[in-house]
């Protein structure tokens, strides 16, 4: 539970999503866990103020499941994602308290048939240990240009 | 040499009787056309009066391609402007919204003009002395949008001259803000929140022909509510209390017969709701403490009368779309002739419990988000729509779901809820609002 585990935790997260191994990416989440993107700079508050997304896993399982769906029309053809990372800023790494953060930046890239759309930001990861291994509480992604009007993000940044 | 510009008929001949021409679509010049034509004849929505709270507010907006402003003066009235400086064109804001303090400050030469436009300022003005100056149209300052309204904190306007006033081209329809607005239990709305914006890629009349279309979301919308139904199922294991989200969700998966009970109204000139007498948003479930405030405030028989309207989505044509119980409005601006700027706001209820915007909020994420499953389904089909009315095959849309023989045009009616005929009474204002100010040439049809 050093930082270098938050940081391979992270790394691992983003190889999950690339290699579309959604279910196994589903299990890196606590069951009380949060998917956030805001909608305002720094935004403090998910539930009263406009978020693009603020899922519970409920929520992100419905989303998993519709991927593969035979009428998710959306996804004929199948979306494909790609992440970018740079090394993860370990913001805390308390064993104590049992509060692990780091904050990471980010390109990411979306592409569905001849289309490709890239997005930058920075993914907050709020990690709780359980039985040595580390659960996602709360992940946020702070694009940088949270206010544009956006197509289709169709898979997990 | 296009087919349309300076010939009405070829622009009539484009909606008949239960169908319309693919060009409505996907022609470049027909766009133009809206914009220089019926955007113009139209009364326009610019936004909400709480987003000038204070003197020096200002948002921005568009009426067609025209850039207007709308601003808070010093003596608490609202302008609506043209949003170009009178000497060189310079636009005077350029952000969505902000307070530009006493005064606007053009950002090339510094003519400066008060908050209701009037002109304040030029330097080196000696330089205007006996030109004439106080003659031309730049001395008044930016120029006014003269025909403005202020419905309950509605800004609308239109920029042409001619046509309906606006009480005559909104009628009974403004029913559906009046039901909005008295949900407040202190009969007030605020926008507080920027917009979630979307860009669709196809032509903005798909977007608002979708809301009045009840046949399409337990179709297209099987993958995402149809799949939130299923998992919940699988993983509620014993809770009994269904989710906010569910209850969001769920409902779309609405059978045929549900819509066809809930029925459509519509209204002259091109408005008209779903859910007449049940929708979507009918069964959500109460929010602690909300009916007691509005008890309080207007009895009880009304407070029942008011939360019993549970309206669906109401057009108001030709560009936005207001949903009652969940307080939101959609905006969908066109930019091409194959691309929809969706701007979807969310006003909070004065005086209501947090939840209740809690739930707006949400609601707005779930379906009118780019990263709403609900809002992908819907998004696919308008892009795969203006891909494939490119074909030759049949270059006619089909809006004839129960088209009767001599169905009458500008009146009010309930009809069936599966019925096409608000889509038929968009474009028969469509054609109106297009030639308002087109000139008749009777020789052009050739």
């Amino acid at each position: 539970m050093n930082e270098k585990a938050i940081a391979d935790f992270v790394y691992e997260e983003a190889r999950l999503l690339d290699a579309m191994q959604w279910e196994g990416w589903l299990g890196l989440y606590h069951a009380e866990a949060r998917y956030w993107v805001p909608l305002e700079w720094q935004q403090q508050d998910p539930v009263l103020q406009p978020s693009l997304m603020y899922e519970d896993v409920l929520l992100l399982k419905v989303r998993v499941e519709r991927l593969s769906g035979e009428r998710t029309f959306s996804q004929k053809p199948k979306s494909r994602c790609h992440h970018l990372l740079q090394a993860p800023q370990i913001v805390e790494c308390n064993a104590e308290t049992g509060v692990f953060k780091a904050r990471t930046s980010f390109l990411y890239t979306e592409t569905r048939g001849d289309t490709l759309e890239r997005y930058s930001g920075w993914a907050s990861h709020e990690l709780i240990a359980i039985d040595g291994a580390f659960k996602i509480k709360l992940k946020r992604i702070d694009l940088i240009n949270f206010d544009a009007p956006f197509g289709n993000i169709q898979l997990f940044m | 040499m296009g087919a349309y510009r300076n010939n009405i008929d070829a622009v009539r001949a484009l909606v008949r009787d239960s169908e319309v021409h693919r060009d409505v679509y996907i022609d470049a010049e027909v766009f133009d056309l809206e914009m220089e034509h019926l955007f113009p004849n139209s009364w326009v929505y610019i936004g909400h009066a709480s987003q000038l709270a204070k003197p020096g507010d200002f948002i921005t907006a568009t009426i067609g391609r025209q850039p207007v402003l709308a601003t808070r003066h010093s003596d608490g009235s609202v302008h609506v402007l043209f949003n170009r400086c009178p000497h060189k064109g310079v636009k005077i804001a350029s952000e969505a919204c902000g307070n530009t303090g006493k005064f606007f400050r053009c950002p090339y030469h510094a003519w400066s003009f008060k908050t209701d436009g009037s002109l304040l300022a030029i330097p080196l003005k000696k330089g205007y002395e006996s030109t004439g100056f106080e003659e031309s149209p730049a001395s008044i300052g930016l120029t006014p949008v003269k025909h403005v309204k202020i419905y309950r904190d509605f800004i609308f306007a239109k920029l042409n001259d001619g046509g309906l006033s606006f009480e005559d081209y909104f009628g009974e329809s403004l029913s559906t803000i009046d039901n909005m607005v008295d949900r407040s239990p202190e009969g007030k709305l605020v926008v507080q929140a920027a917009p979630i914006r979307y860009m669709h890629t196809c032509n903005w009349k798909m977007l608002v022909e979708n809301q009045t279309d009840t046949c399409h979301p337990m179709v297209a919308h099987e993958s995402s509510a149809g799949t939130a139904v299923k998992v919940w199922t699988r993983e509620k294991g014993d809770s009994t209390d269904t989710p906010m989200a569910v209850q969001l969700y769920a409902p779309f998966m609405s059978p045929y017969e549900f819509y066809e009970k809930s029925g459509i109204r519509i209204w002259p000139n091109g408005h008209g709701h779903t859910g007449v007498s049940n929708s979507i948003h009918s069964d959500y479930s109460q929010i602690p403490g909300y009916f007691d405030k509005m008890v309080a405030t207007y009895g009880e028989a009304r407070a029942k009368e008011i939360l019993g309207e549970t309206r669906h989505n109401t057009i108001y044509f030709p560009n936005i779309m207001v949903k009652g119980p969940v307080q939101i409005l959609r905006h969908f601006i066109p930019i091409a002739v194959d691309k929809t700027l969706v701007e979807s706001w969310v006003f909070r209820l004065v005086g209501a419990p947090d939840m209740l915007y809690e739930r707006a909020l949400m609601y707005n994420r779930f379906i009118n988000a780019p990263t709403s499953i609900v809002g992908h389904d819907d998004l696919e089909m308008y892009e795969r729509a203006q891909e494939g009315l490119r074909s030759n095959g049949n270059q006619w849309v089909n809006l004839q779901r129960l088209y009767e023989d001599g169905e009458k045009s500008d009146v009010t009616e309930v009809i069936n809820g599966t019925s096409e005929r608000q889509m038929r009474n968009q474009f028969h204002a469509w054609v109106k609002f297009m030639t308002q100010d087109m000139t008749e040439r009777a020789e052009a049809a050739e």
